[in-house]
């Protein structure tokens, strides 16, 4: 058994809250200079070029990027072989986080969902994270984090179609969702499609989809072709950056695709902004 | 063809009137931060005839909920916050003088509506922004439900700070025009 001490996870969990916050990781820039290069509209064309000028003035003068600095959103892998000792694996990764956004001076994000207070005092600074963890093999523990702002989320839709209307079905769900969304989830947008599964397992996929790599298709090449045929279909909306009108609208669309109940296709579509602050840590 | 504005607040019927749908407008002066809690304040004090923290007349708001500011800078990152939310309010605070609004995305009819009867506009600036609309904002002052932390109503001054005009007074919708020049139909 490998040991990782508590205090080690929370030291890894807050530095790397506090750097994601800042700095927009390579992929998502990378897709926002292409995008920038590619764009029709003028005044799309301005709107990623000040979305640029916003990366930059915040890796430079250590600013977040954007004031919604989102619900801290968590896919854990802990290796078999690992033991935690000190504490609990989720309240390290809750520590980390609550230590991170306040050092940060990031925004206290979450509140109840009735009387709407913030519940900071109650539970903790942008308390509870979201965690989703997994049991794998090895002596490590992978930890993939992403600040999820809340314009995106408000979007993302789920629903379970009918195994009859199949591929064509899928696609005009999310031509649908994006279509509806328009400029509300900050557009250019990453869009994570989950397919199959059940329904909270298409959901969980497509969340999933976001964490990957801006535009690295996926290994199936039926999957990856599917993607492409989604990314060339949504851009034909014309929402453009901020919704303005423009040829660039989605970076990236990633599937993942489960096997499903014989008698449903479950397909969730998870739509994340162009502020696609994620990162990783292997400990 | 989309026209450059500088435009110092409060803003009267006529700057308001000058505005179309596309105009580009860099914004100086005080402007008021305020989102869904807020505004539920203010209509409320409206509604019972109360004393509302700020003129409305004139008076431009911008739909932001800040990151906490560093020691010695007037607020952290702040850009626009998704305007649907004020959709139920703003109606009645255009009717009271409300000229401007600065959010992102789309408004309903009855907003629109409101803005074209009353003559009054609403901007969207660039979501994601953040670090480059907070440096923009010169001065920040809580003055009214500090209680509400990012939800409070900040005093705002604010230098040329980038806004696009998306629906005017004259019933025109940036959203709607700006896609369709972009949309391929199969
Ligand atoms: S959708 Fe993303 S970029 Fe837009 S305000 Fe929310 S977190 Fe920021």
């Amino acid at each position: 058994m490998r040991e990782i001490a508590y205090e080690d996870i929370v030291k890894a969990v807050k530095n790397m809250v506090i750097h994601t916050a800042t700095n927009l990781p390579d992929d998502a820039l990378k897709k926002l200079k292409e995008a920038h290069e590619k764009e029709k509209s003028p005044v799309a064309k301005k709107v990623l070029e000040q979305l640029l000028e916003n990366a930059k003035i915040a890796k430079d003068e250590k600013r977040p990027l954007c004031q919604d600095t989102g619900l801290a959103v968590y896919f854990v892998k802990v290796g078999q072989d690992v033991k935690i000792t000190g504490g609990l694996l989720k309240n390290a990764i809750n520590e980390g986080t609550e230590q991170g956004y306040i050092e940060g001076y990031l925004r206290a994000s979450t509140c109840d969902c009735f009387s709407r207070e913030n519940l900071k005092d109650k539970i903790g600074y942008n308390l509870p994270a979201v965690i989703h963890i997994d049991l794998v093999e090895g002596d490590k523990i992978e930890i993939e984090y992403a600040a999820k702002g809340g314009g995106s989320e408000n979007v993302s839709r789920a629903r379970v179609l009918a195994p009859a209307q199949g591929r064509q079905g899928v696609i005009d769900f999310v031509k649908d969702v994006i279509s509806e969304a328009g400029p509300n989830p900050c557009p250019p947008i990453i869009v994570g499609v989950g397919i199959g599964g059940t329904f909270e397992k298409a959901a969980i996929s497509s969340k999933h989809a976001l964490f990957r790599e801006a535009g690295k298709p996926h290994p199936d090449p039926d999957v990856a072709e599917f993607e492409k045929e989604l990314l060339f279909e949504l851009n034909k909306l014309g929402i453009g950056a901020m919704g303005m009108g423009g040829t660039e609208t989605v970076l990236a669309v990633h599937v993942e695709k489960n096997p499903c109940h014989i008698a449903s296709l479950p397909v969730s579509v998870n739509v994340q902004c162009h502020s696609s602050r994620h990162s990783h840590i292997t400990l | 063809m989309s026209q450059v504005h500088y435009l110092t607040t409060p803003l009267s019927d006529e700057d308001v009137k000058n505005l179309k749908a596309g105009d580009i407008v860099y914004l100086s002066g005080t402007i008021f931060t305020a989102r869904d809690a807020a505004h539920k304040r203010l209509v409320d004090l409206i509604e019972n005839r109360g004393e509302l923290p700020f003129q409305l007349d004139g008076a431009v708001i911008y739909f932001v909920g800040p990151t906490p500011p560093k020691p010695g800078e007037p607020i952290g990152s702040a850009g626009p916050t998704t305007s649907y939310r004020m959709d139920s309010y703003s109606p009645i605070l255009i009717k009271h003088g409300l000229k401007g609004m600065i959010g992102k995305g789309k408004r309903n009819q009855v907003v629109k509506d409101a803005c074209k009867e009353y003559k009054a506009v609403y901007f969207g600036a660039t979501g994601g922004a953040g670090a480059l609309l907070g440096k923009l904002i010169k001065e920040a002052k809580v003055i009214a439900y500090e209680e509400l932390g990012p939800e409070a109503i900040r005093m705002l001054r604010v230098e040329n700070f980038p806004v696009t005009v998306i629906n005017d007074a004259y019933g025109n919708d940036l959203y709607e025009e700006g896609r369709k020049l972009y949309e391929v139909k199969d």
